[in-house]
C-alpha cells in the first residue's frame, strides 16, 4: 500500500471532508503547493482557490476554498477554511449568476469567489 | 349558570390557552437547544485546529503582533456584550447585562475608558433606555448565528484594537457571554479576548503534545497576521453559538415553569369553580325544598 496521509478539510461551521489521501494540491499565497505523505511540517496561508485531494482509493476530491490555512504535521493535513465547498455541492448555475452579478457590480471579492466555485466545479 | 361560576370558567379558558402557548414555546426551545448544541459541536474541529496552529506559530517563532502585545498602560477597553434579540428567557439577558456592568465598573475603577459593543436587541434596549453610549451594535441573528455574523462582529473590534489609542482605538477587548454548561446551568461570564496571550492559547491545546518545527509559508509573520484575526473570529463565533444555546435553554426552562404554573392555576381555578357550582346547586336545592315546604304549608293551611 502506498503511503497515505490523513486529510481533514474543515470549514468554520462543519467538517467538509476527511479521509486518507496520497496527494493534496492547494494554493497558498506564494503559489500552488503539493503535499505528499512525509512532507515536512508546514503551516501556510491559503488563497481562494480550488483544492485537489487525490484519495487513496484513486478518486479525486475537488473543493472550493475561500481563505484559510493549511497545516501539515505527523502525516496529518488540516485544511482550515472559513468557507469550503466540495465540487459536487456547488450549484453551477447559482455560481454563474453570482459571477455575472459580481461583474456587473464590480465586486471583486464576490467575483473571485464565484470564479473559484466555477473552476472547482469544472474540475470534477 | 351563576355569575361567579361564569367568571371562573372564563379564567380557566384563558389560562388553558396561555398554557398551550407556553407548552409549544417550551418544545420549540427544546428542539432549538439541541440544534444549537449540534452547531457548537460542528464548529469544534475548526476551533481546535486553529488553536493548534496558533500555538504552533506562537511557540515556534518570536514574532510580535499588535493582537498579542500588551499595551504598557491600558487607557481604553472594549467590552463586547452578547445578549439575545428576544426575551421570554428568564434571567438570561439580565444576567449577561449584569455581568457586563460589573466588568465595566471594574475597568472604570482601574481608570480605563470603556467602549461598549452589543449584540442582541435586548442588551441594546437596556443601554439605550439608560442613554448610555454604545459604540456599535448588531441585531437579528442571535437565535442562529452564522460564521459570517461572527466575522461582521469581529471586524470593527479587530480594527479598533489595531488602531492607536490616541486615534480612538482600544487596548484590550473583553467579551461577556453566557456559557452553556449544561441544559440546566448557564453562566454569564466575562473573558479577556485581546490582547491574546499565547501562553493561554497553548494551555488550551492538548497536553503532552510536542509540536513539530513548522515550515511557514510564506513567513511566520504573515501566517500570524492571517491567523490571529481568524482565531478571534472563531472565539467570537463560539461565544455567539454558546449564547444562542444558553438562550434557548433559558427559554425552555422559563416556559416550562410557566406551563407548570398555568397547570397549578387551572387546578386551583377548577377547584374554585367546582365549589361555586356546588354552592349554586346547594342553594337551588334549598330554594326548591324551601319553596315546596312553603307550598305544602300554604296548601295545608287551605285544607283546614
Amino acid at each position: 500500500m502506498a503511503a497515505e496521509l490523513h486529510v481533514a478539510l474543515v470549514a468554520a461551521d462543519r467538517e467538509v471532508w476527511s479521509g486518507q489521501a496520497t496527494l493534496v494540491v492547494a494554493r497558498t499565497t506564494s503559489g500552488d503547493i503539493g503535499v505528499m505523505p512525509g512532507h515536512q511540517p508546514l503551516l501556510g496561508v491559503l488563497e481562494s482557490g480550488p483544492v485537489t485531494i487525490r484519495t487513496s482509493e484513486g478518486g479525486t476530491v475537488v473543493a472550493a476554498v475561500h481563505g484559510g490555512f493549511i497545516s501539515f504535521a505527523d502525516n496529518k493535513l488540516s485544511l482550515l477554511a472559513e468557507i469550503a465547498e466540495l465540487s459536487d455541492e456547488i450549484d453551477v448555475q447559482r455560481a454563474e449568476r453570482e459571477l455575472e452579478r459580481a461583474k456587473a457590480e464590480g465586486d471583486a471579492a464576490a467575483e473571485r469567489r464565484a470564479d473559484v466555485r466555477l473552476r472547482a466545479a469544472a474540475a470534477r | 349558570m351563576g355569575a361567579q361560576l361564569r367568571v371562573y370558567k372564563r379564567r380557566i379558558r384563558s389560562v388553558t390557552a396561555t398554557k398551550k402557548i407556553t407548552k409549544a414555546m417550551e418544545m420549540i426551545a427544546a428542539s432549538r437547544v439541541v440544534k444549537a448544541q449540534r452547531k457548537v459541536a460542528a464548529s469544534t474541529p475548526y476551533a481546535k485546529e486553529l488553536t493548534r496552529a496558533v500555538t504552533a506559530v506562537g511557540t515556534g517563532s518570536n514574532t510580535k503582533h499588535p493582537l498579542t502585545t500588551q499595551a504598557e498602560t491600558v487607557t481604553r477597553s472594549a467590552v463586547l456584550l452578547l445578549t439575545s434579540d428576544r426575551g421570554l428567557a428568564g434571567a438570561f439577558n439580565s444576567n449577561a447585562i449584569k455581568a457586563a456592568e460589573l466588568l465595566t465598573e471594574r475597568l472604570e475603577r482601574e481608570g480605563k475608558q470603556v467602549d461598549t459593543y452589543i449584540v442582541g436587541r435586548r442588551g441594546l434596549a437596556h443601554y439605550n433606555f439608560r442613554e448610555r453610549k454604545v459604540s456599535e451594535s448588531w441585531t437579528g441573528f442571535t437565535d442562529q448565528p452564522t460564521y459570517a455574523d461572527a466575522k461582521k462582529v469581529a471586524a470593527p473590534l479587530i480594527e479598533a484594537i489595531e488602531k492607536d489609542t490616541a486615534d480612538g482605538g482600544v487596548d484590550e477587548l473583553h467579551i461577556v457571554f453566557t456559557e452553556f454548561v449544561s441544559m440546566m446551568t448557564q453562566t454569564a461570564l466575562d473573558d479577556r479576548l485581546l490582547p491574546l496571550s499565547l501562553e493561554d492559547v497553548a494551555k488550551e491545546a492538548p497536553k503532552g503534545e510536542i509540536l513539530p518545527l513548522y515550515d511557514f509559508e510564506p513567513s511566520a509573520e504573515d501566517v500570524l497576521d492571517a491567523l490571529l484575526p481568524r482565531y478571534v473570529e472563531s472565539r467570537i463565533y463560539n461565544a455567539l453559538l454558546q449564547s444562542a444555546a444558553s438562550k434557548h435553554a433559558a427559554t425552555r426552562r422559563a416556559m416550562k415553569s410557566a406551563t407548570d404554573n398555568a397547570g397549578d392555576l387551572i387546578e386551583n381555578l377548577s377547584r374554585l369553580a367546582n365549589a361555586a357550582r356546588q354552592a349554586e346547586i346547594t342553594q337551588e336545592i334549598s330554594e326548591i325544598v324551601g319553596g315546596s315546604a312553603a307550598l305544602a304549608d300554604a296548601s295545608a293551611g287551605s285544607d283546614r
